[in-house]
């Protein structure tokens, strides 16, 4: 039995992952921003005229949901205030001013006790920075300690389904016994047996290569997947691994699974062995604009226009800079904006990955069911969609669209499917809590004339 | 600073941020080339004639939707070659020796009336083609239902038109012995330019599934449902098998199955839809062979389906992922119980 889900689709893959690691230089200055993850901000610990080392806490908020920020030079902070962030808008970020000395303060590696220790491991994620790499950014600590006692089954996604994204493949190559030994926490911290890896079989050579190092002593079983977009998604993963299916508007631990990605369980490696806070990753730069593909290890915070300096520069102009695969990548405003700690790939695409029409008119060929994970139907989805039509597109479960794109990638008339229910999800949102208000403000008035 | 330094300007837009290869304009050039073996099983029969109309009724289709949009201010489309596809798909279905403006007259009705009245493309809710035929039908009847003699038959059959396998089969008179299994299956009958040999149009749906351009489940279940249905019911005459075979491979049955059906706009996609949708079509079908008043039933059967097809998508809304069967029961179960207790 292969290990897979219902629908999807097959994309162009353009994965280079024999192109060597190279280290991108890191810039002469860094811009950290204070927003790195989903939940709240963090206050920058430091000021202007500070010095810093590598690995530092320079940015923390004490709520649980919230992930601290380091330092990925050592330097001194030349300003603190808002700057572009790659998902768009001004963030308050730390600048650093680099000193090429990469002084780090690194914090102590974890006791044998201690990494045995659920609630040890669990301080230290958080401690490190760690969020989902994935790309969601979600701060682990908070997923796995919000798991334990529902999961009882903990998968590992190796799949990396997006196109031109090859980080998690190199790290499984170049880290392996890292990695496992990462799992292996991410396990404890989970306090289940087993860990399940879920790894797409174009990877072949990497499931062979963890398989030869006896996963089953870290209580790891690698599960080959079918090459498959979006296989790395949660839900898909869950299906795939288990044969559960997450309800709709529910999480993976609704079905006793959680999913962690493969680049976070590294980083709980480097925090809880080398005590290294998350500061660098394997990036991929890819794209028409630039010679070709680069994976470079990169320091959080670098710019991208000092990134494709670092790639050879541009050899056509760009116009669009893609966060991510280009699946469910997003599009980048400013050459300024920097990485940040989920940053799988920086891709820069030129008119020759570009497939846009004028006007697109659905022809009705029903490609968009097909292919939807979800098993919904986004040709009445947008139709509902372009007549402002709110009670149809909740017929049509327009908020359990988790934005794959696939319905997208797979129309031959080329409708902007994903962008319109991405817009319609935040219009309900709106929607909802305007309705939600003026409830409560009627409740109020019925209060007050009491 | 770098004023000289050209500025580049960034597009900034929702995922995805690549799509398939495959555009409107590839599946209509894929449907396209799947009619070429039947058209060319016409040549061969019939000689160039078939091909010339082909010609005729493809320039007039492109001209009239060319026509309209531009004198409706319109954006053109001609560019998709949807129209290409209607204006060959009408001359299949006319007969091989039929006048030359015959398929001008039906191109003004599929494109103009049935596809650009409700707004070109996809809003069609009639397959154009199709609708341009039964236009036909009832306009020219004489003309629709004279069949000329192909070339492999012209030793044994006298004159210059004939009866079609299929009118053999209505009137329920026993096969000519020139008309086996094998001259259905090569197309050396007569018939409408695009349906005589089985064999060509085997292969041009074979390569619309492979292309992907359409899915197994309308012509499966069309073709499953019209077999089925003649080797339970029969015929005097004919074994339940071979009146199966010849009702399978006779008349525009194929060519209806797999490219009139699948026709994107008038079908269902919901996919269990498609299979409703494919075994009414297979049911009306037997049923006008049966019982109608014409010999053949594709036609009317595939325009009368059409015009279920949205409801049969209303009523075949799938369960998203993640709900289960008991979860489906338990609401319909709550449902139940509420309506009861407010009783």
């Amino acid at each position: 039995m292969s290990h897979t889900f219902k629908g999807g689709v097959h994309p162009n893959y353009m994965k280079a992952p024999e192109v060597p690691v190279t280290v991108i230089a890191p810039p002469s200055q860094v811009v950290i921003p204070m927003i790195q993850h989903i939940g709240a901000p963090c206050q920058p610990l430091v000021k202007v005229g500070d010095y810093v080392k590598m690995y530092q806490k320079i940015g923390e908020n004490p709520v649980p949901v919230s992930a601290p920020v380091h330092s990925s030079v050592s330097g001194k902070v030349i300003a603190v205030e808002p700057r572009p962030h790659p998902l768009g808008d001004m963030i308050m970020s730390v600048v650093i001013e680099n000193d090429f000395q990469d002084t780090p303060e690194l914090m102590p590696p974890l006791t044998e006790e201690q990494l045995k220790d659920p609630e040890a491991i669990l301080e230290r994620i958080r401690e490190a920075g760690v969020v989902g790499m994935g790309g969601a950014m979600f701060p682990t600590a908070v997923k796995i300690r919000g798991g334990i006692g529902k999961v009882d089954k903990l998968i590992i996604n190796g799949a990396e389904c997006e196109p031109y994204l090859n980080g998690d493949h190199l790290t499984m190559l170049n880290f392996p016994t890292q990695l496992l030994k990462g799992i292996e926490l991410v396990r404890i911290a989970n306090c289940v047996e087993k860990a399940y890896y879920g790894i797409e079989v174009n990877k072949q050579d990497a499931i062979n290569l963890l398989n030869s190092l006896n996963p089953a002593q870290y209580g790891i079983e690698i599960v080959p997947e079918e090459v498959k977009y979006p296989q790395g998604g949660e839900k898909m993963q869950v299906k795939a691994v288990t044969g559960r299916e997450v309800k709709p508007g529910g999480l993976p631990s609704g079905v006793g699974c959680n999913v962690v990605s493969t680049r976070t369980c590294y980083a709980i490696y480097q925090a809880c062995y080398e005590g290294k806070s998350v500061i660098e990753r394997i990036v991929t730069y890819g794209g028409s604009a630039l010679k070709g593909p680069v994976n470079g290890l990169t320091r959080v915070g670098t710019p991208f226009k000092h990134i494709a300096e670092q790639c050879g520069g541009f050899v056509k102009t760009p116009r669009k800079i893609v966060l991510g695969g280009p699946m469910m990548g997003i599009c980048a405003t400013s050459f300024d904006a920097p990485t940040v700690k989920g940053t799988a790939g920086v891709l820069f695409f030129t008119e020759e990955e570009d497939r846009h029409v004028e006007n697109p008119t659905c022809i009705r060929c029903g490609k968009c069911i097909t292919v939807c994970p979800m098993n919904l139907e986004p040709v009445f989805m947008y139709m509902y969609y372009s007549k402002g039509d709110y009670e149809n597109m909740e017929k049509y479960h327009v908020m359990d669209c988790f934005e794959c794109g696939s319905c997208s990638f797979n129309c031959p008339a080329r409708m902007p499917l994903t962008h319109a229910f991405k817009t319609a999800k935040i219009m309900f949102q709106v929607k909802m809590a305007k309705e939600k208000a003026k409830a409560e403000a009627e409740a109020a008035a019925k209060e007050a004339k009491k | 600073m770098s004023e000289n330094k050209e500025r580049i300007v960034l597009d900034v837009a929702y995922q995805p941020q690549v799509r398939t290869a495959t555009d409107t304009k590839r599946i209509m050039l894929n449907v396209i080339l799947a009619l070429m073996p039947a058209l060319a099983v016409a040549v061969w029969q019939y000689g160039l004639y078939p091909l010339v109309l082909a010609l005729i009724s493809v320039a007039s289709a492109v001209f009239f939707e060319w026509g309209y949009r531009k004198l409706m201010k319109k954006t053109c489309t001609v560019g998709d070659l949807s129209a290409c596809v209607t204006g060959l798909l009408l001359a299949l279905v006319l007969p091989t020796n039929a006048p030359w403006w015959l398929p001008i007259i039906g191109n003004f009705f599929a494109i103009v009336v049935v596809k650009q009245l409700y707004g070109g493309i996809g809003k069609n809710f009639l397959n154009p083609a199709l609708a341009g035929r039964a236009f036909l039908l009832a306009s020219y009847a004489a003309i629709m239902g004279r069949y000329a003699v192909p070339k492999a038959l012209t030793a044994a059959v006298d004159g210059v038109t004939m009866a079609t396998p299929l009118s053999y089969l209505y009137s329920g008179a026993a096969m000519p012995g020139y008309m086996g299994f094998k001259s259905l299956l090569l197309g050396t009958i007569p018939g409408c330019i695009g349906e005589l040999s089985t064999l060509a149009l085997l292969i041009g749906g074979a390569y619309l599934l492979a292309t992907k351009v359409i899915s197994w489940r309308i012509p499966g279940a069309y073709l499953g449902t019209v077999a089925v249905l003649c080797l339970i019911f029969g015929h005097e005459g004919y074994g339940n098998v071979d009146w199966m075979l010849y009702n399978l491979m006779s008349g525009g049955l194929m060519l209806g199955a797999i490219f009139m059906a699948t026709d994107y706009a008038t079908s269902p996609v919901t996919l269990n839809g498609q299979l409703l949708y494919g075994v009414g079509c297979g049911a009306l079908t037997v049923l006008i062979r049966y019982f109608g008043g014409f010999p053949e039933g594709v036609t009317y059967a595939i325009l009368i389906m059409n015009l279920c097809t949205w409801a049969i998508d209303k009523g075949f809304h799938r369960h998203q992922f993640g709900v289960t069967k008991e979860d489906i029961a338990a609401e319909k179960a709550a449902k139940k119980a509420a309506k009861e207790a407010a009783k």
